[in-house]
């Protein structure tokens, strides 16, 4: 069997808490986890579920309290270039033109020499070949995230991790560029774990739904979606599956309403 | 953005209605030019105003300069001659070529001011002597004091402009080195910061009673002081920048495999560089003033040395000379200062205002 690409064992996190710095406060809990290789599975919740917090677990930029995060058959020791990770805001270095953005990778691990054509080839797979001399501040905003994406991707990561990465985008540019990002990882296959606020977006994209529990953050249900690519955001099943998630949600967060969004039956 | 500019531009070129010149030199214009050529909407008469007001000025020395001294005055008749002969030069030239013309636009009331000054500035010392003398000598008495000690002006421009760079060289230095690693560094940080706070804001000036004591050259003295009056802003300024560094750039480099050496000397210091710049500039006006001041207490040569040395004689007109080549040579200075920023902070350019 192969092993797992990622996978989490009862990993729990605290931090101090905002008003009293001696109390703990404990943001996930009991948390257990496996991707398969190839698999694109998101993470949706309440938010304070503690999402980006267990991203950044394994992204390596916090350490857990408890429990055990592998990477194959790795510990997660700290953040390395296998994980990439691209937040909401697309955190492009202003100062590096689009080009330079993309190179980071390669430059930082010294492999920047032997590796020069990829970036070509990478700027060609988000279509910025004719902006690679531009500076991130004249990109709009699905322009920057694709070179997020871009300069994540040419590390090969075994996995890319995604914080709402889409969230800032408008609906048009959004669906956009939920096909590229679908896209990319059919043509890469490489493992995604994708964060999200948007129940639609969870159900087009993912293989899996993990629904997660208000704080402290639990895995409340992990939802199969059976729909063949590419989805039809209108069909009876999507739409079925839609209001299923969206029931579940509302239990989760405690009768309060998700993001002030009132559920739809 | 760009696109944005392209059309505006195009607008005004092709709104430019059909007053414009339809002469073979229209064909030379870049685009620049004729946008601005479109904003021209001065009557040609405008371009009377530098010739007349340096004819004025002219005229009024030349009347005034009957009651002084030939060889006082005969430079400065040559040099408002000259100048009147140059502004009518640039009147037929501008009034040729309209692309000039715009270029120098913006400068005609700048120099029909600067003109007019100098008159009033006649007027009021040797014309009607209003002011006492020998502490306010006519603009002729200055430009013929800096022709006369001219060798000596040039050395002490020389001289502080060596000792200037030393010193500047040096605090830049330093206040970077100190900067990063205050800002870098914890530990650092804990033993740098207050040190920082109590020492740096004594004017650097204050030390020359203890800098005269130690040290064995004035000269070297001198520069340690530039170098203490720039270094702490620099500091200051350069340490603020890269502990302000956002995290999610820095989080962002570490998942892309970033190291140490990357995270500080490609991340923090470019992320901080546009807080840096700004102590760079305070630490070059900080710079002046020490200079100066240092030069007159203690060095031996300089302009700042000679501003006190001239004055220690009454001569009033080297001292006004001395000023004058400090502007020009302090102004050249701080300009490089900002054309160097503006090619590497050039990823700033339409992101903020200048």
């Amino acid at each position: 069997m192969v092993a797992p690409a990622l996978r989490l064992r009862e990993v729990a996190k605290s931090f101090p808490a905002a008003d009293d710095r001696q109390r703990q406060c404990l943001v996930l809990d009991a948390i257990s986890i496996s991707l398969d290789v190839g698999e694109l599975v998101s993470l949706v919740g309440p938010s304070g579920c503690g999402k980006s917090t267990l991203l950044r677990l394994i992204a390596g930029l916090d350490v857990p309290d408890s429990g055990e995060l592998m990477i194959g058959a790795e510990p997660i020791t700290g953040p390395n270039a296998e994980r990439g990770l691209v937040f909401q805001d697309p955190n492009l270095f202003p100062w590096l033109s689009v080009r330079r953005n993309i190179e980071v990778g390669l430059l930082a691990r010294g492999q920047l020499r032997e590796k020069r054509g990829e970036v070509e080839e990478f700027m060609r797979l988000v279509g910025l070949e004719t902006f690679a001399d531009a500076y991130p501040h004249h990109l709009s905003g699905g322009m920057a995230q694709r070179v997020a994406l871009a300069r994540a991707l040419i590390n090969h990561p075994k996995i890319l991790l995604l914080d709402e990465p889409l969230g800032a985008l408008d609906a048009f540019t959004r669906m956009r560029m939920q096909d590229e990002v679908l896209r990319l990882w059919q043509s890469r296959r490489t493992t995604m774990l994708l964060v999200t606020h948007d129940i639609d977006e969870a159900i087009y994209m993912s293989d899996r739904i993990i629904i997660m529990t208000q704080r402290p953050g639990t895995i409340d249900q992990i939802i199969q979606v059976p729909l063949d690519r590419p989805r039809d955001r209108s069909s009876s099943d999507f739409l079925r599956l839609r209001g299923q998630i969206l029931e579940l949600l509302h239990f989760a967060g405690n009768e309060t309403s998700l993001e002030g969004r009132t559920p739809i039956r | 953005m760009l696109q944005g500019q392209e059309i505006s531009r195009s607008e005004k070129v092709t709104g430019r209605g059909t007053d414009a010149p339809e002469d073979a030199s229209v064909q030379i214009l870049d685009a620049a030019a004729s946008s601005a050529i479109a904003a021209d909407r001065a009557p040609r008469h405008a371009l009377l105003a530098v010739p007349l007001a340096a004819a004025v000025t002219l005229g009024v020395h030349l009347v005034v300069s009957k009651k002084e001294p030939l060889d006082e005055s005969r430079s400065y008749t040559i040099f408002l001659t000259l100048f009147f002969a140059g502004a009518i030069a640039a009147a037929l030239t501008q009034w040729r070529w309209p692309a000039v013309r715009a270029r120098m636009r913006g400068l005609r009331p700048l120099f029909t001011a600067s003109v007019l000054l100098l008159c009033g500035w006649e007027l009021i010392t040797s014309g009607l002597r209003l002011l006492p003398l020998p502490y306010f000598p006519s603009p002729g008495g200055v430009l013929q004091s800096m022709i006369n000690d001219r060798a000596l002006l040039f050395d002490s421009t020389w001289h502080s402009l060596v000792l200037l760079l030393g010193g500047y060289g040096l605090g830049v230095a330093s206040g970077f080195i100190t900067g990063v690693c205050i800002g870098w560094s914890k530990p650092v940080r804990y033993w740098g910061m207050p040190l920082l706070k109590v020492v740096g804001p004594i004017p650097a000036t204050a030390w020359i009673p203890l800098a005269m004591v130690v040290s064995p050259s004035a000269v070297f003295s001198a520069a340690a002081l530039i170098a203490l009056a720039v270094w702490f802003p620099v500091t200051m300024l350069t340490a603020s920048g890269i502990s302000n560094t956002r995290t999610s750039y820095l989080d962002v480099a570490r998942t892309l495999g970033a190291g140490p050496r990357y995270l500080i000397f490609r991340v923090a210091i470019p992320a901080a560089l546009p807080s840096i710049f700004v102590g760079l500039f305070m630490g070059l006006g900080a710079s002046f003033l020490t200079l100066v001041v240092a030069e007159s207490v203690g060095v031996k040569s300089g302009l700042g040395w000679y501003v006190s040395w001239a004055q220690g004689w009454a001569e009033y007109g080297k001292v006004y000379a001395s000023l004058v080549i400090m502007a020009a040579f302090f102004s050249t200075i701080m300009t490089l200062l900002f054309k160097l920023r503006d090619r590497v902070l050039v990823w700033q350019k339409g992101m903020i205002k200048w």
